[in-house]
């Protein structure tokens, strides 16, 4: 399969297009979409190629255009909206969690919620304490939700596609620091499954358990490790609802320890979830009590000096990694 | 004088079914709570004679009406209510959440105070990606008009000319606070205004009257002209749900409301024109009898089986719980 080197922007505007080419009850809302073509650039020249029905401009009303979305969604169109960050996810939480998330199920199943949302998250970029967050806990407590979170250019845009493809809501986790990190994906189409982890490095003595950028992170340390004798493996979660529970039981029986790292606020974290399941259903496999490592159970700073305390990195992975090793 | 008596048996069913759901809940048949609108049948009548097959619609939590408005099966309704099976959402909505996508374009009562307001300027949006010649009509009550989703949805579907009715069924009470302590507006449809949108204020215990501001109403969205915004000005007979005593109204709301009672007028209406009281109690014999077979079929039929519960979820990622 022949590969070319793209953005991970990029790549999401890819799998966006080829999705607007493709199924014609899609379209694309949200703030600053069609004339500007979005602050990351991800809808560059959509409007002049779909036309204004199809990219749509929504005034800063959150709440209006996702409850929008699901009423569209319920007439059988295919919404993709974005939140410029997830942090506003509050101003929209009706319509997500209480009408999106719920409406099959308490309508006995005569409808399904065909739309994605879109949710530029995470730390690292200075903006503080209201454009930092990373809310996958939240997201994945709604029962009615799927979510994804993906780390690397090829998986953007085969997961942007299969949720544009999938009958339920589906929530999209983007890290914003991967937005222009330059990675190979294949040339010809494809599709990248939700609810499928991807097992980054095999290793014998531990696993991290991971997602979006902090992936990256943990590649890193496992070289560090690598090079002091300890054979780590990752597993980019890729998926956090429906999990890959497959692929969590197999790393984790055969390694027998598991550290979970995330940039959430650690209290009520996706990442708290996870070891308790693991902690529930594999106890018999553990070496060592599940570790999590996240973020500080504070806002995000603004100065950098500060917010880099407040989410993991290689190092911090590393040190996680031998202490519950006892190396 | 047959549109008139269709108005008198459509008011006359939906204060039946009422009327029969809450003597079943009185007498402990249905679990959680039911939010009657007994008094907001002139309203709801009117309304819906002007909403055609192909429109859409959205409820609220006091949608009982709008159900039987549009031509819904008291049945299937009544054993929603019950949590049975055979109702319109298999027992997993419940009085607060009727829908029927499938034929009464019903797209659901809804829980949430104001939630239709998006929906339905959502479903409007699609008909007009799509152009379609659907309406879709957001039916909902005074306080919501107080909740952002109000303002946000209509400023965008007036920008951008979607075909959108909305309804509104002032009955002057969220739960107990009385709509004027809590807003500074006489009327409430008066706010369309703010967004260029047209609106008419007229009285809900009128049928007639309703009929004909909504077939403006209708007529004017479906042109591609736009939202429009309708207030109907009603009565709720009982509290804010069945067996709320409604201590916080003045002795003369209730006075007020009789005097004004919709289906009396309209039955007034309809003798002065020639129908015998006879007829008129053949239509109310005919409706009390229609939903004593709905409770009779609700009460029989067959709550869903436990191994249902995780039913309908979007994903089956239960496999790990147990829950109890």
């Amino acid at each position: 399969m022949s590969k070319k080197k793209i953005t991970v922007s990029k790549a999401i505007r890819e799998g966006l297009h080829e999705e607007m080419l493709r199924d014609e009850n899609m379209f694309i809302m949200g703030e600053d979409m069609a004339v500007m073509g979005n602050v990351f650039a991800i809808t560059t020249g959509f409007l002049d190629e779909f036309g204004p029905n199809r990219v749509i401009d929504t005034p800063i009303s959150e709440e209006g255009f996702m409850g929008m979305a699901v009423g569209a969604a319920m007439r059988g169109m295919h919404p993709c909206v974005e939140l410029m960050y997830d942090d506003f996810v509050t101003e929209c939480a009706d319509p997500l969690f209480n009408q999106a998330a719920k409406l099959k199920y308490m309508s006995g199943g005569q409808c399904s919620i065909p739309l994605v949302l879109r949710m530029p998250m995470g730390s690292g970029r200075r903006n503080a304490g209201q454009h930092s967050q990373s809310l996958e806990g939240m997201v994945c407590h709604f029962p009615g939700l799927k979510v994804v979170a993906p780390c690397s250019a090829e998986d953007a845009k085969g997961l942007i596609k299969s949720a544009m493809r999938d009958p339920d809501p589906v929530v999209v986790f983007e890290h914003k620091l991967l937005y222009a990190k330059k990675e190979e994906i294949p040339e010809e189409e494809y599709l990248t499954p939700i609810g499928k982890a991807n097992v980054k490095r095999e290793g014998k003595d531990l696993t991290i358990i991971t997602w979006s950028r902090e992936v990256n992170f943990a590649m890193e340390a496992a070289e560090k490790l690598a090079a002091e004798g300890i054979d780590v493996e990752v597993l980019d979660l890729r998926t956090l609802v429906p999990v890959d529970w497959d692929a969590i039981r197999a790393s984790v029986s055969k390694t027998h320890n598991v550290i979970i790292v995330s940039e959430e606020v650690k209290r009520g974290s996706y990442a708290g979830e996870l070891s308790a399941e693991i902690s529930e259903e594999l106890f018999d496999e553990l070496d060592s009590p599940v570790e999590r490592v996240c973020g500080l159970n504070i806002v995000s700073p603004f100065s950098p000096v500060l917010e880099d305390q407040n989410f993991p990195h290689p190092d911090d992975i590393v040190k996680a990694v031998k202490r519950v090793l006892n190396k | 004088m047959e549109f008139l008596t269709d108005l008198y048996r459509t008011m006359v069913r939906i204060r039946a079914f009422e009327e029969h759901a809450a003597e079943c809940f009185t007498k402990g048949m249905l679990a959680g709570n039911i939010h009657l609108s007994i008094g907001q049948e002139g309203a709801e009548a009117g309304a819906f004679a002007a909403i055609q097959p192909q429109d859409y619609f959205t409820s609220t939590h006091r949608g009982h009406g709008h159900v039987i408005a549009r031509g819904g099966d008291p049945k299937r309704a009544m054993a929603e209510l019950f949590g049975k099976r055979t109702g319109y959402c298999k027992g997993k909505g419940g009085s607060m959440h009727i829908a029927d996508m499938a034929k009464m374009n019903h797209l659901g009562a809804n829980g949430i105070v104001g939630a239709g307001q998006c929906i339905s300027a959502g479903s409007a949006l699609a008909s007009k990606i799509k152009g379609d010649d659907a309406v879709t009509v957001g039916c909902f009550g005074d306080s919501s008009t107080n909740e952002g989703s109000f303002h946000e949805s209509l400023n965008m579907a007036a920008t951008w000319h979607l075909p959108l009715v909305w309804f509104i069924e002032n009955n002057c009470y969220g739960v107990s606070t009385e709509i004027h302590r809590v807003t500074n507006t006489p009327d409430l449809a008066t706010r369309a205004a703010a967004y260029n949108v047209p609106y008419a204020v007229v009285d809900g215990t009128d049928a007639v009257a309703v009929y004909e501001a909504m077939q403006t109403a209708m007529e004017h969205a479906r042109s591609g002209k736009g939202p429009y915004v309708v207030e109907a000005k009603v009565y709720r007979y009982q509290g804010h749900y069945c067996g709320d005593p409604a201590v916080y109204r003045p002795a003369t709301y209730m006075e007020e409301a009789l005097a004004n009672d919709a289906i009396e007028k309209m039955g007034k209406k309809l003798m002065d024109l020639g129908v015998k009281a006879e007829e008129l109690e053949a239509i109310k014999a005919e409706a009390a009898a229609e939903m004593d077979e709905a409770v009779k079929f609700a009460d029989e039929s067959p709550y869903p089986d436990p191994s249902e519960v995780t039913d309908d979820m979007y994903t089956a990622d239960n496999e790990r719980c147990v829950a109890r």
